[in-house]
């Protein structure tokens, strides 16, 4: 039952992402998107992480793409297709990068990599059943986040806010209040 | 005054008998402050010439000239010197008599006193230590008795001087350095002392550096001692590896069972050293630069160029006295570049005009009479020969500055230029300076080997050995031995006719100074004749601290009145004898009768006899001819006179077969090597990165997509090499 | 199930990157960044399962930053929009001068 999910989410997943990079508007290429996000945040659930697959949804396809779109609509954009897509020498240079890329990461992904993993990986994934029955799905992302991680987690509120006033000052037009 | 009797009653006093315990448990007093005192005076001159040099350049700004002599008062920069320079001399002085008086006669091993570790690396242990034995006692008394005369000198002959101070700071470092020098207990510490007075000598040689030739001349005597330097530190590094250490009494010690005698590395050893003592001692044909270094101050041509730097070569060759009893071939050239040295500076002295350059000549002579000495053996016959002549020559020196001086002030007057240093411009001056010119006949007759003066004792010692041992019954340079020995008669002879023709020239005959400039001619002041007094007084009695035990009873032992028969040989014989005992071993027992017949007596009666006539004859025959003025000779034109009048083509030889291919092969290295190959190889380095940065460029298109690319492409290698490589 | 899910990974990655080489568009290139964060956050989860609970942490700070640099970047690409009238990177080269 989980392989035919898997299945049907990467074959979305890679679709969508195709779409993306094909789309001949930006509208076309960003709902794409949204459902390559949303067959990730899938396989995410066949992964047992539930609370990032929520937050995939809800923060990712939901509130950062509807950002991109409002921007997308708000500067009128997705009528110059032709004058987008790189031809020629580009697409020679694309190949060379296509293919160094997946010729890395196979070479790093495949064979060995997961062999020893899998072996103890059957513990780690008992573990973290177990911390999820007890804590939650959110608890259990949570208690290291509030204990171990907390000054990274402070920063992330820090840089948040940074990239915020940031945008305010960006967006604003010139000229308009005391800048 | 006080300080020749002192001397003369201190070379008594070791003659009572100690007895052993005192020898056993002898202290040597403050050996560390003999050397300090003349550093301190350094010191002391040496701040003294910074408060007057930075005098000098405060009145250069505002524009004047600085005269320290122009106000009413000299100030303290000019005064101190007088007092501090001599004084601590003095103090020294004193010190080495104390020490030298102090030293039993049965002392057999030298008392090294070691102060610090001054280098410590891997195996090698080099001690900063200073040693006292025999040689250096004599050494060290040589060095600060006449250093002691000389400065008090140098006082009267340079208190005109703006640089002063700067002279008399010199003066006390070359005297420290001298001192570690005949002190040291190695050859390392050898060395720096050997460095120092190099260093010292160049720069009292370039003292009057504004002028371009003097400081040419102090540049030469550096760059040829160099070459003589590269001599001594291959000896040295032979010495390290042979004897891992560079200890005296070590390797002296193990010399006999390590090296053997007549081998190829004790052979390269001394003639290494022997190249260094070349240089320092200026033995051909390394003697270019002592004529030259005559463009320092008389005094320091006194005390440096005749009295000690330039011994220190026979003092090295005598303090490794085992090595070249070693090594017979050492020996023979050692000998042989005496004697060659003795008559070639002799003939040149024959036709010298400046009165200096005929002293330096001389001394180049002398010395090589000494190298004679050392190289057959007779180790004891040079040190003595270096102490007589340090007083003689010193004398002499100081004679000829008390004359120049005199000729200075004179040549203020005169119309026209008027050298002050050339005799043309001399003759007559006895009725202007008689005293001068009185002491200055003593140094002679000592110079020339007549009796009862000390070159007499000293000079006929070297020619008697040289004798000798071409007698050895298997001395296998015998023959050779016989030849140095007519040299060095012949040489001899001529030592008396050029320093006869001198006095004749300078004293003698009708005065050539013109008349405006000779009202100005007169006595040198008491503190510049007074040391003249003291030199003279050692010049006639300092040979008789070692008569030779045959003409003891004889004429020149006053038949039996003079009492020290041989003393320094005895002094002497803990430093000499393991080499005399390995001479004897190797050459038999020197022989009692020159190579032509006859015996030590009759030869030195036939040579006192001898010089006493070329003395009297070239007097005679010189004082009758007519010299006329530098400005209306020009010297011999033409056949042998001319080519001693140019020093033998030395200088134009060495020109011509060194300096001009060196210039050349520096213009060459300059023009292809650096210009073309490094330049070239640096031109290219650049080319290669204007290349790479014109391709660098090539991706700077300015499309964000294009980084993009080669941002990943980046990546992927390093990726790609960590993931491939595992 | 893990090395499918990396191939998948590897799969996004190589996609992503091709857009961001051969589109235009700033807007689409932002996207197919997005995609390149995303084909990391799989490997994360992926591995995660296998290995802890910190490799979900990881995705969740790599979920901010990438929510920063939204904001960001679309600021800027509004800014530079307002300038150009266009979204087109290759009219952005002042400064290769």
């Amino acid at each position: 039952m989980t392989d035919i999910l898997f299945i049907l989410f990467a074959v979305v997943a890679v679709g969508g992402a195709v779409g993306v990079v094909i789309g001949r508007s930006p509208v076309a290429s960003l709902l794409f998107m949204v459902a390559t996000l949303a067959s990730v945040a899938g396989i995410y659930v066949l992964f047992e992480a539930h609370f990032l697959a929520a937050i995939q949804v809800l923060v990712y396809a939901g509130a950062i793409m509807v950002l991109f779109l409002f921007v997308i609509m708000l500067l009128n954009l997705g009528h110059d297709y032709r004058a987008d897509l790189r031809y020629g020498s580009w697409s020679l240079l694309s190949l060379v990068v296509v293919g160094l890329t997946a010729g890395v990461l196979m070479q790093g992904f495949s064979g060995d990599v997961g062999a020893d993993l899998l072996e103890d990986g059957a513990a780690a994934a008992a573990a973290i059943d177990a911390a999820v029955i007890e804590k939650g799905a959110v608890g259990v992302i949570a208690d290291p986040l509030f204990t171990d991680y907390v000054v990274a987690f402070e920063l992330m509120g820090l840089l948040l806010l940074v990239a915020i006033v940031a945008a305010v000052v960006l967006a604003k037009p010139r000229g308009s209040g005391e800048g | 005054m006080a300080t020749v009797e002192s001397t003369v009653t201190a070379l008594a006093l070791p003659m009572s008998p100690l007895t052993a315990q005192e020898a056993a448990s002898w202290e040597p007093v403050l050996p560390g402050l003999i050397v300090l005192l003349p550093l301190l005076g350094f010191l002391i001159n040496g701040f003294l010439a910074l408060r007057a040099a930075a005098a000098s350049s405060a009145a250069v700004r505002s524009g004047n000239e600085w005269d320290p002599f122009a106000g009413a008062a000299t100030p303290v920069t000019h005064r101190l010197p007088t007092l501090v320079g001599p004084g601590v001399m003095l103090f020294a002085f004193a010190l080495a008599l104390v020490n030298f008086i102090g030293m039993p006669d049965d002392l057999q091993e030298p008392v090294v006193r070691s102060y610090w570790s001054w280098i410590a690396t891997g195996d090698l242990r080099i001690e900063a230590a200073l040693q006292l034995d025999q040689l250096s006692a004599v050494m060290m008394l040589v060095v600060t008795g006449v250093g002691f005369l000389i400065h008090v000198f140098s006082v009267g002959y340079m208190k005109k001087d703006v640089g002063y101070p700067r002279y008399f700071s010199y003066l006390n470092l070359f005297v420290f350095f001298m001192l570690v020098l005949v002190m040291g207990s190695g050859y390392a510490t050898m060395f720096v002392g050997w460095e120092g007075v190099g260093l010292c000598s160049y720069l009292l040689i370039g003292y009057w550096f504004s002028d371009r030739e003097k400081s040419d001349a102090g540049k030469k005597a550096f760059i040829v001692n160099r070459i003589g330097d590269v001599g001594f530190l291959l000896a040295m590094f032979l010495i390290y590896q042979a004897f891992g250490t560079f200890d005296f009494g070590e390797v002296f010690a193990g010399a006999e069972g390590q090296l053997a005698a007549g081998g190829a590395t004790v052979t390269a050893i001394t003639l290494l050293l022997m190249l260094g003592a070349a240089g320092k001692s200026a033995q051909v044909p390394l003697h270019v630069w002592l004529p030259d270094a005559m463009a320092g101050p008389t005094p320091v041509s006194a005390l440096i160029h005749a009295a000690t730097m330039v011994t220190a070569g026979v003092y090295m060759v005598a303090r490794s006295s085992v090595l070249y009893a070693l090594a017979p071939v050492s020996q023979a050239v050692v000998a042989g570049i005496g004697v060659l040295t003795a008559l070639i500076a002799a003939t040149i002295a024959l036709q010298q005009y400046d009165i200096k350059k005929v002293l330096a000549y001389s001394t180049v002579s002398q010395l090589g009479f000494m190298f004679l000495a050392a190289g057959i053996g007779a180790f004891t016959a040079a040190i003595f020969h270096l102490v007589t002549h340090a007083f003689f020559k010193a004398l002499l020196f100081l004679g000829a500055g008390a004359v120049i001086h005199s000729m200075h002030h004179a040549a203020h007057h005169a119309e026209g230029h008027l050298d002050e240093q050339d005799m043309r411009n001399m003759g007559g001056l006895r009725k202007y300076m008689p005293l001068t010119c009185a002491l200055m006949w003593i140094a002679t007759l000592a110079i020339a080997g007549i009796w009862p003066f000390a070159g007499f004792f000293s000079k006929d010692e070297i020619i008697w050995y040289t004798a000798a041992w071409a007698g050895a019954e298997s001395n296998p340079f015998g023959s050779l031995y016989a030849v140095y020995w007519g040299v060095a008669l012949v040489t001899a002879l001529m030592t008396a006719f050029y320093m006869t023709r001198l006095m004749i020239m300078t004293f003698h005959g009708a005065n050539r100074t013109g008349a405006a400039g000779a009202a100005h001619l007169h006595e040198a002041p008491r503190v510049m004749t007074l040391p003249l007094i003291a030199l003279a007084a050692l010049s006639v009695f300092g040979g008789w601290i070692n008569v030779p035990e045959a003409l003891q009873a004889s004429f020149a032992g006053l038949f039996g009145v003079l009492p020290m028969s041989e003393w320094l040989h005895h002094w002497l014989e803990p430093v000499t004898h393991a080499a005399a005992e390995i001479q004897v071993a190797g050459f038999g027992e020197a022989a009692y009768s020159a190579p032509l017949g006859g015996g030590e007596v009759s030869w030195a009666l036939a040579s006192t006899v001898a010089a006493a006539l070329t003395v009297a004859v070239s007097a005679r025959l010189l004082g009758t001819r007519k010299y006329v003025a530098a400005a209306a000779d020009s010297g011999p034109r033409a056949g042998l006179g001319r080519v001693l009048h140019d020093k033998w083509y030395f200088d134009e030889a060495y020109d011509a077969v060194i300096v001009r291919p060196l210039l050349r092969l520096s213009r060459w290295c300059w023009r292809f090597i650096d210009d073309v190959i490094i330049d070239g190889f640096v031109n290219t380095t650049a080319q290669f990165a204007r290349l790479a940065g014109w391709i660098m460029s090539l991706f700077q298109t300015g499309q964000v997509n294009m980084y993009a690319f080669v941002l990943t492409v980046g990546v992927l290698l390093v990726l790609g090499t960590t993931v491939f490589l595992r | 199930m893990l090395t499918p899910a990396l191939l998948l990974s590897a799969a996004l990655f190589v996609i992503g990157t091709l857009g961001v080489i051969v589109r235009r568009n700033a807007i689409i290139i932002f996207l197919c960044i997005e995609l390149q964060l995303n084909a990391v956050n799989l490997a994360f989860v992926a591995l995660s399962r296998y290995t802890g609970i910190e490799g979900q942490l990881y995705v969740f700070f790599v979920m901010t930053v990438a929510a920063a640099e939204a904001a960001v970047g679309l600021a800027i690409i509004i800014s530079i929009f307002r300038h150009y009238e266009t979204v087109n990177v290759d009219k952005f080269n002042v400064l290769k001068w």
